[in-house]
């Protein structure tokens, strides 16, 4: 059986990389997922160019929330913000492996939603936004 | 039940109280055979007081909006306790909110028991109109003392709504032994369908409780600008009821009786005294509410070492074991617990000592994956 709770999976969750807050952050976004009680805020602090300079997430929840919201960090740093909204949920997924029920999906995708969130906002094109969220 | 709702469906598929044809006259005598069972089953005075809803979640709204909003006024309070389901909270949160009157809390011990000094003093600071409690706690397990507290609360002139959705299923209850003012349960959790469910009201609140939803079959006579309406049960059921959903509550509630209430509380406390035994012994183990199985209903809520609720459902899904994680729509008691979410395993008539064993190795598997 194909577990998601992986050896990676748990080394994340038990040792969680950019887990804390930054003092000087441009883009913050916070978001919970009501039927887990997972929260995921993540924090950017950015460059002259628009490129994630640091980042942070912070929150509690299950192994797949944290454990994702942490490999988002490391996917994310250095990268232009136009990158980072692009990113896309597969890609998460792969970084997860195994199998995931739809209810865990959103365990899994609500990283990718708080940062979504914080980057479009920044942006300043919540308008748009809207429909790409819609699939998290 | 199925064979129940197959046969109303299939044989005398028809309203209830409006035709006058054969179907019809079945339809509402299955109906109100039902209700007469569902009284039985809680021995209450009259079937009469016995009024079908959709679960408890709506009787509990029910009474905050039929007896709430004529009883309870500004600077009034109402009592809850911590270990109540959100559906014991947020209609009373909505009721409060419209009267200006205030919410009290009944706190509870580490081990999961109500604070009964707390619930006398707020009786005895007064004002207290109501005092709204769960007889079973969803989540802990713990069975409240709700015949003591209701002879105390009465004489306070307080009336008491008890939520019995853990407790009519489990055990033997008697609304008249209790002297409850109120109790409210669903079928879904007692081998009966989903979206019915029980408001039991004592007779003479119900004659003098406003409508809850106005509409057909709830009227006596109806004019342009004003209508008279019908006496309890029928004056809250506007509309077409769930008449499937009620017969098949009887059949269950048949069941149920035929086997025993009595019967049916002894299999699930010594399926909880095993499994609080063996699941005790598991290492990091944390198990939520009291010990003694005397006390407490067939719910077992734990966490083990730091695997959050929803990783350890996962894990046991993977082994075919279905419980339920979260914050089992109680978040003021897990904020009082101090945890985000629990596993809770819950036992019913069907379930075995050997399927524990099966609970207990899935966990000791969950143990080695998540290496604690």
């Amino acid at each position: 059986m194909s577990s998601v709770y992986s050896e990676i999976i748990l080394d994340y969750y038990r040792h969680p990389r950019n887990k804390g807050t930054l003092d000087h952050p441009h883009i913050k976004a916070k978001d919970s997922n009501p039927l887990c009680g997972d929260i995921i805020e993540m924090q950017l602090e950015l460059d002259g160019n628009d490129s994630v300079k640091d980042v942070r997430f912070n929150g509690q929840g299950c192994a797949i929330s944290q454990a994702s919201a942490s490999m988002l960090t490391e996917l994310v740093k250095g990268k232009k913000l136009d990158d980072v909204r692009s990113i896309s949920k597969e890609e998460i997924l792969s970084l997860i492996g195994g199998q995931l029920s739809a209810v865990r999906l959103k365990c899994a995708l609500l990283s990718l939603k708080v940062l979504k969130t914080g980057v479009y906002t920044y942006l300043g094109s919540m308008s748009n936004s809207k429909e790409e969220l819609s699939g998290l | 039940m199925i064979e129940g709702l197959d046969r109303y469906y299939r044989e005398y598929n028809a309203n209830v109280f409006r035709g006058v044809y054969q179907i019809s006259e079945e339809a509402t005598a299955a109906y109100e055979t039902a209700r007469k069972r569902i009284a039985e089953l809680i021995n209450a005075k009259d079937p009469s007081e016995i009024i079908f809803v959709r679960g408890t979640t709506e009787a509990i709204n029910l009474v905050a909006h039929s007896w709430g909003r004529s009883n309870i006024g500004l600077g009034d309070s109402v009592m809850l306790t911590e270990m109540e389901h959100h559906s014991n909270i947020v209609p009373w949160q909505l009721l409060a909110r419209d009267k200006g009157a205030q919410l009290k809390y009944v706190g509870i011990s580490d081990e999961g028991r109500l604070l009964t000094e707390e619930f006398h003093g707020y009786l005895e600071n007064g004002g207290v109109k109501l005092f709204a409690v769960t007889q079973v706690s969803n989540v802990l397990g713990t069975v409240n003392p709700v015949r003591e507290m209701v002879r105390e609360a009465h004489r306070y002139n307080c009336r008491v709504l008890v939520d019995a959705a853990q407790s009519v299923p489990h055990i033997a209850v008697d609304v008249q032994d209790l002297d409850c003012d109120f109790l409210a349960f669903s079928g879904h959790k007692m081998c009966g369908p989903t979206g019915i469910g029980v408001l039991y009201a004592k007779r003479d609140l119900l004659e003098k409780m406003e409508p809850y939803q106005g509409g057909g079959e709830m009227i006596r006579e109806v004019h342009l600008y004003e209508a008279s309406f019908k006496d309890p049960p029928f004056k809250f059921e506007a509309g077409t009821t769930d008449i499937s959903g009620a017969i098949g509550l009887g059949v269950a509630v048949d069941y149920l009786s035929k086997v025993g209430l009595r019967n049916i509380r002894n299999h699930e406390r010594d399926l909880t005294a095993y499994a609080l035994d063996k699941l005790g012994k598991l290492k990091q183990m944390r198990i939520y509410g009291p010990a003694d199985p005397d006390t407490r209903g067939g719910v077992i809520s734990f966490n083990l070492a730091d695997i959050h609720a929803h990783d350890m459902a996962s894990l046991l899904d993977e082994d075919g074991i279905a419980v339920r994680s979260g914050h089992h729509c109680a978040q003021p008691l897990m904020e009082r617990l101090g945890v985000a979410a629990t596993t809770r395993a819950s036992f019913y008539l069907y379930n075995t000592e050997g399927e524990i064993d099966r609970l207990v190795e899935s966990l000791e598997r969950a143990g080695r994956v998540f290496k604690i």
